[in-house]
């Protein structure tokens, strides 16, 4: 087992290292950031300083090594914008885009738990078709658009909640909703299609056959077994979740790791740029190896072996 | 109203049979939502092609006495039905026009991400020669990272252009098509044919063009037509974010954009073109769940007229 694990890691490192580079080059290639963080008149002496001052006048592959150099060190570079050290402000940020995650995606989970099994319990009923429109305009919905129109009616026409910003409970419930419409949307379809295909495996026939409580089949019996699909699926929807909270935290203002990329983005602060990438894709490694991790707890039939 | 069954696969290569075009029109007719989506995207299409020649000028025209001015008034002619925007744009014109750019750009990153992904598969899925490690390598680096942020990163330092947007789209996608189109060599190159053809001397470009190429493409369009609605969602969101196409162009995700600003006092800006996005992709989706009942015999009778059983 961690055999499997080591090797999943040293892709995954792989990968990392990959992006790391990426990125390097790519926002070297953005242009001169002196041009953005010294006035419009300032001499060319001034900017041979600055650039001399942060390393942007050495060769590109000599500020690589040294970029390279200073990791191994736990040397992430400073903020150009902020004057602190780059890792310091993506670690910051890095939590508030976690709570808001997990919440949206342990809440859409639970929920389309519930209504994936109720429709899956009666296929082609009412419930199931009604359940299946919202699940798919769930999923096909513009998160971006969803934001501003609950802008509209919560913020604007009914006032009953606040515009942006964090800070009281109010200021959780929008940003969680819009994150969350995506996850459920797909959810909802996979636990329905998993549980149609278990309603009718069986040992549910069994089940109904000894007497059991069709609540109890749909719940006990049924549901555990479509757990699997709904975690790897939901695994899957940790990148996209990123997306989405790049979407909403730029809408809501939220201080985030996707505003902040953005913001870090436009303004050419390359150091925070990196550190957020990093964050972020060791984020989603340390989830992925969770996930491989559970499915074991969950299957016993599963055990990963070196081949 | 007779249905055959037929075994369709994906409602391809319908045309060409009459019996089983009508079979398929069957099956929409007898689905109510897909049927709605069908008809919503074959006018949305033509409106894409031949709207802009229509009201292409009326997009841009300004006028000052339609300022903000509210949707649902014939007032002012049926093109400020929807209402117009903070210049006395009419928003339908806009609204026709975005559809073009919208549509275009997805579709453009959609192919392109086809063909790319497509023949990057097929190499990696034939060869076990060092590029194919790279290949697959590279494509994990794509998956592992948010697309939307990768695409902002790219697209900042190519600077935003619907070229650049094109080929920001494609790169996001291509690991899609990259790993199915792999996965199906993987498993065609060890059949008969592939043998026959090399023992009859075809070389290495020969059997993958010609004998395995054709195999994976239908694959590759049914991922293609179903990724189409995921694509117009990202470029929407990048075009929202201010780093997609730029103006003077425009489409429903920079639209939506303009309109964030004036919310509180005309709501109908940003409103229609989301609606529109979400009328869009909720009908491709909408379609291609259709057509995955169709394809399934399993699940098919569900779109059937079924004959009562002669006693």
């Amino acid at each position: 087992m961690f055999g499997y694990l080591g090797k999943r890691a040293l892709h995954s490192v792989v990968s990392v290292l990959g992006l790391l580079v990426l990125v390097f080059f790519l926002t070297r290639l953005t242009g001169d950031p002196s041009y953005l963080f010294l006035p419009l008149d300032a001499t060319p002496q001034a900017r041979e300083a600055f650039s001399t001052l942060h390393g942007f006048d050495q060769p590109l592959h000599i500020q690589f090594f040294n970029y390279l150099g200073d990791l191994l060190h736990l040397d992430f570079g400073e903020s150009l914008r902020q004057n602190r050290s780059a890792m310091e402000v993506a670690l910051e940020a890095f939590p508030q885009t976690l709570k808001l995650a997990v919440l949206a995606i342990f809440l859409a989970g639970a929920l389309a738990l519930v209504v994936g099994s109720l429709a899956a319990a009666k296929p082609g009923s009412l419930f199931d078709r009604f359940a299946s429109l919202v699940s798919l305009a769930g999923a096909s919905a513009p998160d971006f658009w969803i934001a501003i129109v609950g802008i509209l009616v919560f913020a604007v026409s009914l006032d009953l909640l606040p515009t942006s910003g964090t800070g009281s409970a109010a200021h959780w419930i929008m940003p969680i909703g819009v994150l969350m419409l995506r996850p459920f949307g797909l959810l909802v379809q996979v636990v329905r299609g998993t549980m149609i295909g278990a309603l009718s495996s069986p040992y549910v026939k069994t089940a109904r056959a000894k007497g059991v409580r069709r609540q109890k089949i749909i719940f006990s019996h049924a549901l555990r077994n479509s757990l699997l699909p709904v975690i790897t699926v939901a695994g899957d929807l940790a990148t996209s979740l990123v997306n989405g909270a790049v979407v909403v935290e730029s809408v809501f203002g939220w201080p985030g790791i996707g505003k902040l990329m953005i913001d870090a983005i436009i303004q050419r602060d390359f150091a925070v740029v990196q550190s957020t990438v990093l964050v972020t894709a060791c984020a989603i490694f340390i989830l992925n190896i969770a996930i491989d991790l559970l499915y074991a707890v969950l299957d016993p039939r599963i055990r990963y072996q070196t081949s | 109203m007779t249905v055959i069954p037929t075994d369709l696969k994906a409602g391809g290569k319908a045309e060409r049979e009459p019996g089983k075009a009508r079979a398929l029109l069957g099956y929409l007719v007898h689905d109510k939502l897909a049927l709605i989506s069908a008809i919503y995207l074959l006018i949305l299409i033509l409106a894409a092609i031949f709207g802009p020649m229509l009201v292409g000028d009326m997009a841009t025209k300004l006028g000052l006495r339609q300022r903000n001015l509210a949707p649902f008034s014939l007032e002012h002619g049926w093109l400020y039905a929807l209402g117009a925007d903070t210049l006395g744009r009419s928003i339908l014109a806009r609204l026709v026009v975005g559809a073009q750019n919208t549509l275009g750009i997805a579709a453009a990153a959609v192919v392109t991400s086809m063909l790319i992904g497509g023949a990057l598969g097929l190499i990696a899925g034939y060869s076990n020669r060092w590029y194919s490690q790279v290949i697959m390598r590279l494509a994990d680096i794509i998956m592992s990272f948010p697309s939307l942020l990768l695409a902002l990163i790219v697209l900042y330092t190519l600077g935003p252009s619907i070229l650049n947007l094109i080929i920001v789209l494609a790169i996001t996608r291509i690991p899609i098509y990259l790993r199915t189109t792999r996965a199906e060599v993987l498993e065609l190159r060890e059949r008969m044919f592939v043998s026959a053809a090399k023992a009859m001397g075809a070389g290495s470009l020969r059997i993958v063009l010609r004998h395995i190429a054709p195999l994976v493409a239908p694959t590759l369009i049914t991922i293609a037509a179903i990724d189409f609605a995921s694509v117009i969602l990202a470029e929407s969101a990048l075009s929202f974010l201010g780093l997609g196409i730029q103006p003077p162009q425009f489409t429903w995700g920079a639209m939506v954009a303009t309109g964030r600003g004036y919310l509180a006092n005309a709501w109908w800006v940003a409103f229609w073109p989301g609606l529109a996005i979400l009328l869009t992709t909720l009908s491709l989706n909408l379609l291609s769940s259709w057509a995955r009942t169709v394809a399934d015999p399993q699940q098919r009778w569900r779109l059937q007229t079924l004959r009562r059983a002669p006693r």
